[in-house]
């Protein structure tokens, strides 16, 4: 028998998706990325620029194993293999670990990129809220990175902090969003400097009989004033976009949109995928280069 | 590009920052030999250009790095900045 103890509530949903419409034959380029983060693992395949394939799954102890599992699943019934891609970029914490990358290119000039392709041109103010770190990334209308700011200094502010505190009160980490926000009033937010801090803070609250809403809506408060400071240091230009897996939680998102006084813009795309999708477009750009480099 | 490297915690915000648009047009690349603690390095960025950017085992301790540098009172200009020609580097505190 399963009990309340024994589950792990941090556990998200990993996912793989393919377009069963598209025919991988008929195209030019096909193209890769592979982002391996602290926390998760996503792999993008593109077919002559257009989104094709992608998995997300939680990266193991072994960075090379984390990205062949990532590709391959992503891959996964589309008829191709690792060996039919013609240029694959690594990026993300593990980039200079992926045994069948090309390239390696940091996560922020990719997310940049991936950015600019989910949300459009004119988005200028990226938040990259990562596994273990934050990013906030100002971008011209090509997705070129004009200037950034990261930290990964610790674990508050980012989706490593946020499994902690699905763990700590036994909610489902999907499920902390929404909850947050199905409070009457506001709770001034939790330590933000520190989120082991912050989780005996939690712990403290809840012996004093706070709801877990409450609790977890001060955390997402915490989240979202820490990530402020960060965005306001480099100036927030709009368009302002959201990537990374927090992307997902709308506790965090309402209450940044609500603090900075800006609308994220939102996207049909999976928010999580930007880093992958972004080293794909810059494979796609090299292997072009390439091409005109060498005429065929 | 702006390259901010460093950090923010308790005791405050501790960035060194590259404008990697004017290191670009360096070739002198002075800055390396100049700071005492060796704290720069020149990479490939992203975008293939040639830039000084700080060694990624600094960037988490450049308040302490740093300290040689800025003593509590009368603090002489910076060797980096004082040696980068173009201006491009700036420090936050």
């Amino acid at each position: 028998m399963t009990t309340d103890t024994a589950k792990e509530f941090w556990r998200w949903k990993e996912y793989n998706w393919h377009d069963s419409a598209a025919d991988p034959k008929s195209a030019e380029i096909i193209t890769a990325g592979v982002d391996v983060g602290s926390v998760s693992s996503q792999a993008v395949v593109l077919l002559d620029g257009r989104l094709y394939a992608f998995a997300s799954m939680r990266t193991g102890s072994n960075s090379p194993d984390s990205a062949k599992k990532a590709m391959n699943w992503a891959l996964e019934n589309t008829g191709l293999t690792i060996a039919d891609l013609q240029f694959t970029v690594g990026t993300g914490y593990g980039r200079v670990n992926v045994p069948f990358a090309n390239r390696a290119i940091t996560e922020i000039a990719c997310h940049a990129r991936g950015g600019n392709f989910m949300y459009g041109p004119t988005v200028r103010t990226i938040l990259d809220m990562g596994g273990q770190d934050c990013k906030a990334i100002l971008c011209d209308e090509n997705g070129k990175v004009t200037n950034f700011l990261m930290n990964d200094k610790c674990a508050a502010g980012t989706g490593r902090g946020m499994e902690v505190f699905a763990d700590l009160l036994g909610v489902p980490i999907e499920e902390v969003g929404e909850l947050s926000l199905d409070v009457d009033e506001e709770p001034p937010p939790v330590s933000s400097t520190c989120v082991v801090f912050a989780k005996s803070e939690a712990a403290s609250l809840l012996r004093e009989g706070w709801s877990k809403k409450r609790v977890l809506a001060s955390y997402c408060s915490a989240m979202a004033h820490r990530v402020v400071s960060l965005l306001q240091r480099i100036g927030v230009v709009k368009d302002f976009a959201i990537t990374g897996g927090i992307a997902k939680n709308r506790g965090v998102v309402v209450r940044l949109e609500r603090e900075l006084n800006i609308k994220a813009l939102q996207s049909k795309y999976d928010a999580q995928i930007a880093g992958a999708l972004g080293a794909a477009l810059f494979a796609k750009a090299m292997v072009e280069k390439q091409r005109k480099a060498v005429p065929q | 590009m702006k390259a901010n490297y460093g950090y923010t915690d308790g005791s405050g915000e501790f960035y060194i920052t590259i404008d990697t648009d004017l290191c670009v047009k360096c070739s002198e690349h002075w800055c390396v030999d100049a700071c005492p603690v060796g704290l720069f390095e020149i990479i490939v960025d992203d975008y293939d250009d040639e830039v000084a950017a700080i060694k990624d085992d600094h960037r988490k301790k450049l308040k302490y790095d740093c300290a040689p540098c800025k003593p509590v009172s009368g603090r002489p200009p910076l060797p980096c900045v004082q040696a980068c020609t173009l201006c491009a580097i700036t420090h936050s505190w």
